[in-house]
């Protein structure tokens, strides 16, 4: 598959994910540098990410939304701290409000990606930090509550049909 | 896993499981929370229980509930839920590419905007990052 390999740091609480692709490094940073197409894969199938502001330089922001199902909406920020076009890219991912502001109270993570030429094609390493162990804690709260709430709401939908 | 799905199933369950992420509650002390009787909410706490989902504990005449009391397993849940979410934007990154060099030979097409619409097939084999643990 796709994925290569995955590492866990636990006591760190970092998550390396290698990926390898057969398009090469350029179509792959497209994929982060273009928003058009990195709302096709940033968001779930059922919670498509649609980008507003993108602003992939030093400092520069991006914020985005997801979409559910029902409409509702679930805002993004990521705060860029360094960009090497096109391999190499830094950033804290985080949450909005529904004023679309940062959400302070919400956690963070620290992301890094790598492209790098490889066999041909490309790979890309994507180095994903929680910045706290509280805030770990506080995303494996939300994520159980998510899946949670997915898995009850495709209950509902087994249920009605 | 059928257990795990009951024990979600229900929205006192998840919402106890939310009050004790935070700190250890006692079970008198949820069950004042709620409209029902002190042994429905241990009914409840004893489903989360069995489903592994929260740790009783028996302090003086208290029992104390606490969702997960493993750091390591907190820890190695959050990393676990991150992977899924980056398997599957991988999945998807993958798809696009793909799309797109199918696309490029048959020449015309290099917008990639029309891709758009065929693109939900595509995606649903990724199937998201599901309850799945």
């Amino acid at each position: 598959m796709t994925v290569t390999s995955v590492d866990k740091d636990v006591d760190r609480l970092i998550l390396t994910v290698v990926a390898d692709f057969t398009a090469p490094v350029e179509r792959v940073w497209k994929l982060w540098a273009d928003p058009r197409l990195l709302e096709r894969w940033w968001g779930p199938p059922n919670y498509p990410a649609t980008f507003e502001e993108h602003d992939l330089t030093p400092g520069g922001g991006v914020t985005y939304y997801m979409t559910g199902p029902e409409g509702e909406k679930y805002g993004g920020w990521w705060r860029v701290s360094s960009v090497t076009p096109p391999t190499g890219l830094e950033f804290t991912d985080g949450f909005s409000g529904p004023d679309g502001k940062p959400n302070p109270e919400m956690p963070t993570t620290s992301v890094r990606l790598t492209l790098t030429r490889h066999d041909g094609g490309t790979r890309m390493e994507l180095r994903s930090a929680f910045d706290t162990r509280e805030q770990m804690e506080q995303l494996a709260e939300m994520g159980m509550v998510e899946g949670m709430t997915q898995a009850i709401g495709q209950m509902d939908a087994l249920l009605a049909g | 896993m059928d257990r795990l799905f009951h024990a979600l199933a229900d929205a006192t369950r998840r919402d106890i499981l939310r009050r004790c992420v935070r700190g250890e509650l006692s079970v008198s002390r949820l069950a004042a929370a709620y409209p029902m009787s002190f042994a429905a909410v241990q009914k409840h706490v004893t489903v989360l229980e069995r489903a592994g989902l929260v740790a009783k504990e028996r302090r003086g005449r208290e029992q104390l509930v606490r969702t997960d009391p493993d750091a390591v397993g907190r820890a190695r849940q959050a990393l676990d839920e991150l992977e899924s979410a980056w398997r599957a934007r991988v999945d998807r990154m993958s798809g696009l590419l793909e799309d797109d060099t199918d696309r490029d030979p048959d020449g015309g097409n290099t917008t990639g905007r029309n891709g758009r619409t065929s693109r939900t097939n595509g995606t649903s084999r990724t199937n998201g990052k599901g309850p799945e643990r």
